[in-house]
């Protein structure tokens, strides 16, 4: 994968396979890449070069007599039904209900029933303990409230790889933990794969079965999260741990 | 000067400006506001999403349209279509004019939806239409009631243009009776005042309209 803005190179010379349910967190600075990658498998972005296969199919490009050609249309849109995303800010569509939001793509994507679309949505509202919210809208619930509907219409699409956007970036501390829960419950009841980009180094490790650091759009170091949190080889992964996690070596020192 | 106001016509007249009024003036606004609208919104989406040469071409005849004076307009759909009845003209004209101030209208309206709710639309992997008449076109209307609002309000006010192609709207109904009895400024006085109470009401409804519609309930 080579992703660029201008001048700029965010992702270099990259090359990672993740296996069906997969549960896999990138870590790393910010301006290292993570999101970038997340947003390309969505085909929010589009790179200036290398492929991307989802169950074997190029995603986005493909090789063809040694050019690198872009797939039609209707290829992507098929393919990207089987990916969903779980965003930073939420993006709920405000003019809609909470009901509205989550059985919007079952019904007019899938050519779901409304009747059975409503009624996979209740028990998603249920999952994430919002029943009560169905007919709310938006911008009446509160931002963990916002994203555990997210969450819900991202699961009303039965994806099979669920990318989550440091999905408790922008909540209250105190609401980040309801979030997480209901995440790890979605983590250990399915085996949807899962790529996530967070800075919950505890999330990372309960959730994950791997752990890749990035630096500069690069790989520099992949281990499982015991490995990875408990005895990480490079020094740069040592460095960004120690600044996220706190530094035991100096407190134990003093 | 010499002014001089004679009760009895103004009550003669009004009558006759009010079906002007009602019969012209309005029906014009109503219907040339539901064209304008419309054809705005499928400008204001033609120039965003189809390929670039249709996007241009329609830039230009908006440009061109935008360009030219309504009265110009009028006069020149009245001699090219000779066989069309006037009203007819007037409405087809007005609410095409408007249509281009009302595709600029929109077009901000849509640009003033975040990109990540065109994030969220490829996410759900959404269709088009689905993208457009779900979540991008509700979004805009908000934001572009009122300035929509104040057009049909615009336009209400060009209607007397209407007089240019025979057409007897409440002004010209006004001057007829004015040449008939030699008595031009009660008419012409009323006219205005009609204009005024029906557009100051309508402009307060759009202010109110505006504070409304906030997103939630």
């Amino acid at each position: 994968m080579e992703k660029r803005y201008g001048d700029n190179v965010v992702l270099r010379g990259l090359n990672f396979d993740v296996a069906k349910g997969d549960r896999v967190t990138l870590i790393g600075p910010s301006g290292s890449g993570k999101t970038t990658i997340l947003r390309l498998v969505m085909t929010l972005e589009e790179a200036e070069g290398g492929y991307i296969f989802v169950d074997g199919e190029p995603l986005t490009h493909e090789e063809r007599g040694g050019a690198r050609v872009e797939m039609k249309g209707s290829h992507k849109h098929r393919l990207r039904q089987r990916i969903g995303m779980v965003f930073q800010q939420f993006n709920l569509f405000p003019n809609m209900t909470v009901m509205q939001n989550i059985i919007e793509a079952p019904v007019h994507v899938l050519g779901m029933s409304k009747k059975a679309a409503i009624a996979k949505a209740e028990g998603l509202l249920e999952q994430v303990g919002l029943a009560d919210k169905a007919h709310s809208h938006p911008l009446e619930l509160s931002g963990g409230q916002q994203q555990r509907v997210a969450i819900a219409r991202a699961l009303a699409m039965d994806p099979e790889i669920l990318l989550l956007d440091e999905v408790t970036s922008a909540l209250d501390p105190e609401i980040v933990g309801e979030v997480l829960g209901i995440l790890r419950h979605i983590a250990e009841t399915t085996d949807i794969t899962m790529l996530i980009v967070t800075h919950e180094m505890q999330f990372a490790r309960d959730v994950s079965n791997r752990v890749l650091m990035f630096d500069g759009g690069r790989i520099i170091e992949e281990a499982t999260p015991e490995v990875m949190f408990s005895n990480p080889q490079h020094e740069r992964t040592q460095s960004f741990l120690q600044a996220v996690l706190g530094n035991p070596m100096v407190e134990a020192a003093e | 000067m010499n002014v001089v106001w004679e009760w009895d016509k103004a009550f003669e007249v009004l009558p006759v400006l009010l079906s002007g009024f009602f019969q012209v003036t309005l029906l014009v606004t109503v219907l040339s506001t539901v064209i304008a609208a419309v054809l705005g919104l499928v400008i204001a989406i033609v120039r965003r999403s189809a390929p670039r040469p249709i996007g241009r071409v329609v830039g230009f005849v908006v440009d061109f349209i935008r360009m030219t004076p309504i009265v110009v307009q009028l006069l020149f759909a009245y001699y090219a279509f000779l066989n069309v009845s006037p009203i007819v003209i007037g409405i087809a004209v007005f609410g095409i004019h408007y249509s281009t101030y009302m595709a600029e209208v929109y077009r901000a309206g849509i640009d003033s939806v975040p990109e990540s709710q065109w994030e969220a639309t490829t996410a759900l992997s959404m269709s088009r239409y689905r993208i457009w008449t779900a979540v991008v076109v509700p979004q805009a209307l908000r934001a572009t009631a009122p300035a929509l609002g104040n057009y049909a309000i615009s336009m209400f006010k060009d209607t007397p243009f209407l007089l240019t192609i025979g057409v007897v709207e409440m002004v010209q109904a006004g001057l007829i009776f004015g040449g008939n009895n030699f008595k031009y400024l009660e008419a012409i006085t009323i006219a205005g005042v009609i204009f005024l109470l029906a557009s100051y009401p309508t402009s307060l409804l759009i202010g109110r309209l505006e504070k409304r519609l906030a997103f939630s309930n």
